[in-house]
């Protein structure tokens, strides 16, 4: 068995033009995790630019609205770019830059990726080019013109379904045509080893400030952690330092678009089927001779067809579990989270906030759920206005 | 393993082959069977038919476009299969897949070489299988008599003997960077790769990616034991459609003669 693996899922299914780089960026990822200058600067970045350590905040009026668990939302939607992303592209693009490289290229579905991605490369003095499906470039436009300020290129994808994994083939093909001087900054735990391994540590900041948080909140573990899962990055982040709390459940909400008894969904667990693609073996939503289903979601940056391999892996043994959140659930959730306590969320965070407003009656009032808002609303109030039809005038 | 039917291709009186890649069910099945046996009577000495997939991320943006169209005419492997089937009855020319790891892997790997066995494809290229990887997948498809190919790539390098050293079949050395599609230039240093190659086995090597002329595949086909083309064909098939068969037949015969002439 190759490297990378979470039980059968996983591996190094990428073309030969990209095995060798794989190989430096594990060895430079393993030698720079344990340097405590590299370490240093890291933790500068996500403290004094990124704004870390991120809020753990009670969410009163959701408790009491709500009867039951007392819900706290991890606010990585405070973070500068306004999403979790951040976490591990800071990560990223400084383990580029020690390996020598001068450019960053990146996929993105929300844009929030791609925000980050270009951030980042503006501060560190790299050149940027991002990769959007032109659906995405259209349901997400302000986010492309941020991008565009950072100073980065956005290549607009016409292939295929012209969403999030087009915009990860592209990216792809780009980095096996010009792997010298450019790392492919992978945005989600998903991709060939290493990348999962990756971008798991980066994000796990997000659990390991959250379990002292609520530790110190609460005086106990959560009863439940619940995040939502497009490649499962912000999901895996916020489950990891929890994965060894037996008693603490996890919770990986994914897009169910206009219902999972529907082709028009995104619910990779609910609905896929076990493949090689984009590098590992994992879920994927297929046909029956393995074409990749054209997988659809309101939400731009859950709106892909398969799963991050640890999250397979800890579907496969139980202790994670994964549900559907559909694009009405979410939206509601969205406008709820807004009105009650005033935190507009990424129309991705409201899938997790929509499965904790289901079972937060669940618990008692001696128990807490945890809920990641992975980022922050103002991308899509577009795309909800139109969703409402609502016409927003320019 | 030896393997008679890739070998009998490079088994040439110059002993360097002419491979043509296709892609099947593009735009329909019976103008790929009417191609492959084109291709192969214009002197091809062996042919790779393409499995179209969804998202093909080796390739370059005209055999993108060639699965596209394949998948959406409705091809599927079953489809695939039944094309070299129809070839089969008239046609005993080496063939090979090439396609990607899901459709295999979904199709079921004993069920797919099963399958391979009695067509008589002689191997297998998965541009997503790596060295790595390919042990899930290759003692099945040796079981059934199917080369798994090898790919080398200009950023192989150290490793390079390790993967020419297990390789089956023929040796697909990549000219280039990044994906498929013809190039005006090959700049990489194919002499080197190709004697890193020597060192460790006489298995054939055959070069491919961005050649598209006479000249090239002769200069390809002069540092090594073979040409492969594929976007070009691809492209004769994607300008002329259902008529593309005598023009791939002229196209071939000249690929062929360049290759020939070495
Ligand atoms: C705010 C936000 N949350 C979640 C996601 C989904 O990614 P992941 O599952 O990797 O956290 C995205 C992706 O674009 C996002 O922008």
């Amino acid at each position: 068995m190759s490297k990378g693996r979470y039980g059968i899922h996983g591996g190094q299914y990428i073309s030969e033009t990209l095995m060798n780089e794989l190989i430096r960026l594990e060895e430079a990822y393993e030698h720079y995790k344990k340097d405590p200058e590299f370490n240093a600067e890291l933790q500068k970045l996500l403290n004094e630019y990124a704004g870390r350590p991120s809020l753990l905040y009670y969410a009163e009026k959701m408790t009491k609205d709500l009867g039951g668990a007392k819900i706290y939302l991890k606010r990585e939607d405070l973070n500068h770019t306004g999403s979790h992303k951040i976490n591990n592209v800071l990560g990223q693009a400084l383990l580029a830059k020690r390996m020598g490289k001068t450019r960053l290229i990146a996929e993105t579905g929300a844009g929030q990726h791609g925000v980050a991605t270009a951030t980042a490369a503006a501060l560190l003095g790299m050149e940027c080019e991002i990769f959007m499906g032109k659906e995405d470039t259209i349901r997400q436009a302000l986010n492309v013109y941020r991008m565009e300020l950072l100073g980065a290129k956005v290549n607009a994808v016409t292939t295929g379904t012209q969403t999030l994994k087009d915009a990860v083939n592209d990216a792809m093909r780009e980095w096996s045509n010009r792997v010298e001087d450019t790392h492919y900054c992978l945005g989600s735990v998903m991709g060939p080893h290493p990348f999962p391994m990756i971008v798991r540590d980066f994000q796990s900041v997000i659990s390991k400030e959250a379990r002292e948080q609520i530790l110190e909140a609460e005086g106990k573990l959560p009863a439940a952690v619940v995040a939502c899962v497009g490649g499962g990055s912000n999901a895996m982040g916020a489950f990891y330092n929890f994965i060894e709390d037996k008693d603490v459940e996890l919770i990986g909400c994914e897009a169910g678009g206009k219902g999972v008894d529907t082709p028009e969904t995104a619910a990779t667990i609910s609905t896929g089927t076990l493949g090689i693609f984009h590098g590992m073996k994992s879920y994927f939503c297929q046909d029956e001779y393995g074409q990749i289903a054209p997988v659809y979601s309101i939400s731009a940056g859950l709106d892909y067809p398969g799963i991050g391999p640890e999250h397979a892996y800890l579907h496969d043994i139980g202790r994670a579990q994964y549900v559907p959140i559909t694009d009405e659930e979410a939206v509601q959730a969205f406008e709820y989270l807004s009105r009650t306590e005033g935190v507009i969320p990424a129309i991705e965070s409201a899938h997790a906030v929509a499965q904790v407003i289901k079972i937060a009656k669940n618990y008692s009032p001696d128990q807490s759920i945890i809920v990641c808002i992975s980022g922050r609303g103002d991308k899509d109030v577009a795309a909800i206005a139109r969703y409402r039809g609502v016409d927003l005038h320019d | 393993m030896t393997n008679e039917k890739i070998a009998k291709a490079f088994d040439t009186p110059n002993k360097k082959a002419f491979i043509a890649f296709i892609t099947a069910g593009d735009p329909d099945a019976d103008s790929s069977v009417k191609n492959i046996l084109e291709i192969a009577r214009a002197g091809a000495d062996l042919i790779e038919i393409g499995i179209p997939f969804s998202d093909p991320t080796a390739e370059g943006v005209v055999i993108q476009e060639a699965n596209i169209r394949a998948l959406k005419g409705g091809i599927t492997t079953d489809g695939v299969f039944e094309i070299v089937r129809r070839v089969r009855e008239q046609s005993d020319v080496p063939l090979c897949f090439m396609t990607y790891a899901n459709p295999v892997f979904h199709y079921g790997y004993d069920r797919f070489f099963t399958k391979c066995e009695e067509l008589s494809v002689a191997g297998i290229i998965i541009p997503d299988m790596p060295y790595e990887e390919k042990g899930e997948m290759e003692p099945i498809a040796n079981a059934h008599g199917v080369s798994v190919i090898s790919m080398i790539a200009p950023t192989s390098e150290s490793r390079i003997k390790k993967i020419a050293a297990e390789a089956n079949g023929f040796i697909y050395v990549v000219s280039s960077m990044g994906v498929t599609g013809v190039r005006n230039e090959i700049s990489t240093d194919l002499d080197t790769i190709l004697g890193h190659i020597r060192e460790v086995t006489d298995t054939p090597a055959a070069i491919g990616f961005g050649i598209s002329t006479p000249e090239q595949a002769a200069k390809m086909a002069g540092v090594s034991d073979g040409a492969i083309v594929g976007s070009a064909i691809v492209r004769i098939v994607a300008k002329y459609g259902a008529e593309a068969a005598p023009h791939l037949y002229e196209y071939v015969r000249s690929m062929k003669e360049a290759v020939a002439g070495v």
